[in-house]
């Protein structure tokens, strides 16, 4: 049973203010993924729960126990750091047994969580060795080992992987997941990394310049982002914005955008508009979500608008391809099946999945 | 065959002179400072060595009469005095610098406020030279009008502080001028070792639970050993080399109670012109300095093969 509560945490250095109210809770047992930019305050964030920085006001609560003013070491968290912080000149089972050596743990018991742990990260060859003689890889699973041992309420990570190289981090992340679903324990992992936390992570806080942007399961910030920020920062390649016109189109409301050949196209508004709605809106849609048009596709789904739209530029990746297209005076990124590949200079006619389509306040960039 | 071997078996092209005088540019610059470096060092260790084996005066000569002079000299009781200050002094210096510059370095570590001032203050003493250090300090020794007579000024007139003017113990009079002179030079470089230690470890080692004493001693301490090392060996051959600090301080005196080696060879030599045994006396500090920065040598090379196996 361990939960986190964040209620209006503020943080100043000097006359800066870098965290500006953060709300924040975890539930018992739950991933909670902090995601930002560099800069907007994730590790800040990390360090004031973990009780290495101090808080300006607000407060933090662990298992309802406030402990803005409980030194590290008496708040029973496990940090994971992104230089790993492995102690350079102890051995691998001394860095493991540091903590448990500060708190003198008896020896028995300290050889049996090491065991245990060294067991289940199958880092047993090492425990020998010191971190100047071991990969990156290694060095990454001796720091999760050294939380590990601890058996806390909390486990705190700040960028565990971004050390590693593409193929170790993805591996790395696999292993992170199935360790959270065997161990169970509460724990907020700051990436800047989105894919990272939206495979890992049951809920997702999206931070810039100091504060939340949203948070919610990683779907719905998918899905459903709360501003332009959120909607930009999750997904690769990113949203397109487009600014467009809202009208009236036999009855139901539509946003005229202008096509390849010149003309207006007008794509209906499958959501339900607030009376209130601006005449002017920025139109989000995500790369997966635009096709090439077919009528097949136009049955299967009903969302589905049409509009030409020339080809600027072909990006093939190999299991997928980018396109450039130029529409409504600005360029777009869609994402396509390597067989339907458009060709550069072509002139598409796109389907576009309107029912997943976001639309967003020009003024204050929120989601309609 | 290696690659250089390659490169010899072709025959050369003529190169244009610019380019040869380019590669040679290095050994050109460096020549000169490489054959003062070896006369100095190789050559006149060798001949000192050789007229330590002479029967050289007032001037050098060469008639050779083997270990004769290291013989008078060993049985010289001032030379034995000079060789054991040599090592009380030496042992007492670097440890007393080393820990009093060790602890200042962690009192300033902890953030104190105006912590640029105090690491000013700290180092002067390296700015100023040893005479004056001496000089200043035989000052404060000074029975007559110096802290003994400070003290007695306010009113304890019974205190007496005549360390550098009582002949056993006033080589400590030296020892305590030596430690603060090199203390700031010793806390500057633990400081820095301090400073340069990665603050996630000291972050981590705090969710441990560890205490501040235990951080400094089981984790920043032994991450900055090597400094430990460096600070040791810069500040033995200052100490082998003391001269000027005790011609400043005591002049060797009360009597011959703080003579030191360098300053009995400078008497030699230049005092009584005995150049024979003045050299051998400066052989043995040679020797003295080899015993330690021999091993410290051949330490430092294997760390570096150690290191570079592990990649
Ligand atoms: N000790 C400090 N004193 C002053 N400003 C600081 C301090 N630590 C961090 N900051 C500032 O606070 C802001 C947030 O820093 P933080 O390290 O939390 O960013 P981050 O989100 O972790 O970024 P990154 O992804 O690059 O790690 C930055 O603008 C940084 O300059
Ligand atoms: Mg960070």
């Amino acid at each position: 049973m361990s939960t986190l509560t964040i209620r209006s945490l503020r943080k100043n250095f000097g006359a800066v203010e870098v965290l500006k109210g953060i709300d924040l809770e975890a539930q018992n047992g739950e991933f909670i993924a902090l995601v930002g930019p560099s800069g907007c305050g994730k590790s800040t964030l990390l360090a004031m729960i973990a009780g290495l920085e101090s808080v300006t006001s607000g407060e933090i609560r662990i298992d309802g126990r406030l402990v803005n003013s409980v030194a590290p070491k008496d708040r029973d968290i496990a940090m994971v750091f992104q230089s790993y912080a492995l102690y350079p000149t102890m051995t691998v089972r001394e860095n493991i047994t540091f903590g448990m050596e500060s708190r003198r743990v008896p020896k028995p018991q300290q050889d049996e969580a090491v065991k245990r742990v060294a067991a289940f990260l199958q880092i047993e060859p090492l425990l020998g060795r010191k971190p100047g003689q071991l990969s990156g890889g290694q060095r990454q699973r001796v720091a999760m080992g050294r939380a590990l041992v601890r058996d806390p309420k909390l486990f705190l990570f700040d960028e565990p992987l971004s050390n590693l190289d593409a193929k170790l981090r993805v591996d790395m992340r696999t292993e992170i997941k199935k360790l959270h679903n065997r161990v169970g324990k509460t724990t907020v992992y700051v990436t800047h990394d989105q894919v990272e936390a939206m495979t890992l992570a049951s809920r997702i806080a999206v931070m810039h310049q100091g504060e939340v942007q949203q948070f919610d399961e990683p779907a719905t910030i998918y899905n459903r982002p709360a501003n332009m920020f959120v909607a930009g920062f999750m997904g690769s390649p990113a949203m397109n914005f487009l600014p467009a016109e809202l009208s009236q189109e036999g009855g139901r409301p539509s946003v005229a955008l202008q096509s390849a050949d010149g003309k207006t196209a007008s794509l209906p508004i499958v959501q339900a508009l607030a009376s209130d709605t601006p005449r002017q809106l920025i139109l989000g849609i995500r790369p997966e979500h635009i096709y090439r048009f077919d009528p097949d596709l136009a049955r299967r789904k009903p969302g589905i608008a049409q509009i030409d739209a020339v080809v600027e530029l072909v990006e093939p990746t190999g299991a997928e391809t980018m396109a450039v297209l130029r529409l409504g005076g600005k360029e777009i990124t869609g994402r396509f099946d390597p067989d339907g590949t458009p060709r550069m200079g072509e002139t598409v006619t796109l389907g576009i999945d309107m029912a997943r389509a976001c639309l967003f306040d020009p003024t204050t960039q929120r989601l309609i | 065959m290696s690659n250089h071997d390659l490169i010899l078996s072709v025959p050369a092209p003529a190169r244009p002179w610019r380019e040869r005088l380019g590669s040679a540019m290095p050994l050109l610059v460096l020549g000169p400072s490489l054959v003062a470096s070896f006369v100095y060092v190789f050559v006149f260790t060798g001949w000192t060595l050789y007229i330590s084996l002479s029967n050289s005066s007032l001037l050098p000569t060469y008639g050779f009469v083997g270990l004769d002079n290291y013989a008078s000299l060993w049985a010289n009781r001032r030379w034995n005095i000079a060789y054991n200050n040599l090592f009380l002094f030496s042992g007492f210096y670097i440890v007393g610098s080393m820990a009093v510059g060790l602890l200042l370095a962690i009192l300033i570590d902890q953030r104190v406020r105006g912590e640029a001032a105090w690491r000013t203050i700290f180092l002067y003493p390296l700015a100023v030279s040893f005479i004056v250090t001496g000089t200043v300090w035989s000052w404060l020794y000074n029975p007559v009008d110096g802290i003994q007579a400070l003290v007695r000024g306010f009113g304890w007139t019974s205190f007496s502080f005549a360390l550098a003017s009582d002949r056993h113990y006033a080589i400590y009079a030296v020892i305590i001028t030596g430690v603060w002179q090199a203390s700031g030079f010793a806390m500057a470089l633990f400081l820095a070792g301090l400073r340069s230690v990665d603050q996630d470890l000291i972050k981590a080692a705090q969710i441990d639970g560890a205490s501040t004493f235990r951080i400094y001693r089981k984790v920043l301490l032994p991450t900055i050993a090597p400094i430990f090392l460096a600070v040791a060996v810069i500040q033995i051959q200052f100490a082998i080399k003391t001269f000027d600090l005790v011609a400043a301080l005591t002049k060797g005196g009360p009597g011959i109670s703080t003579t030191f080696p360098a300053i009995y060879v400078y008497d030699l030599m230049f005092q009584r012109g005995q150049i024979g045994e003045g050299a051998a006396a400066a052989i043995m500090m040679l020797a003295a300095l080899a015993v330690v920065l021999v091993p410290y040598s051949f330490w430092v090379v294997w760390r570096r093969r150690k290191e570079a196996g592990h990649g």
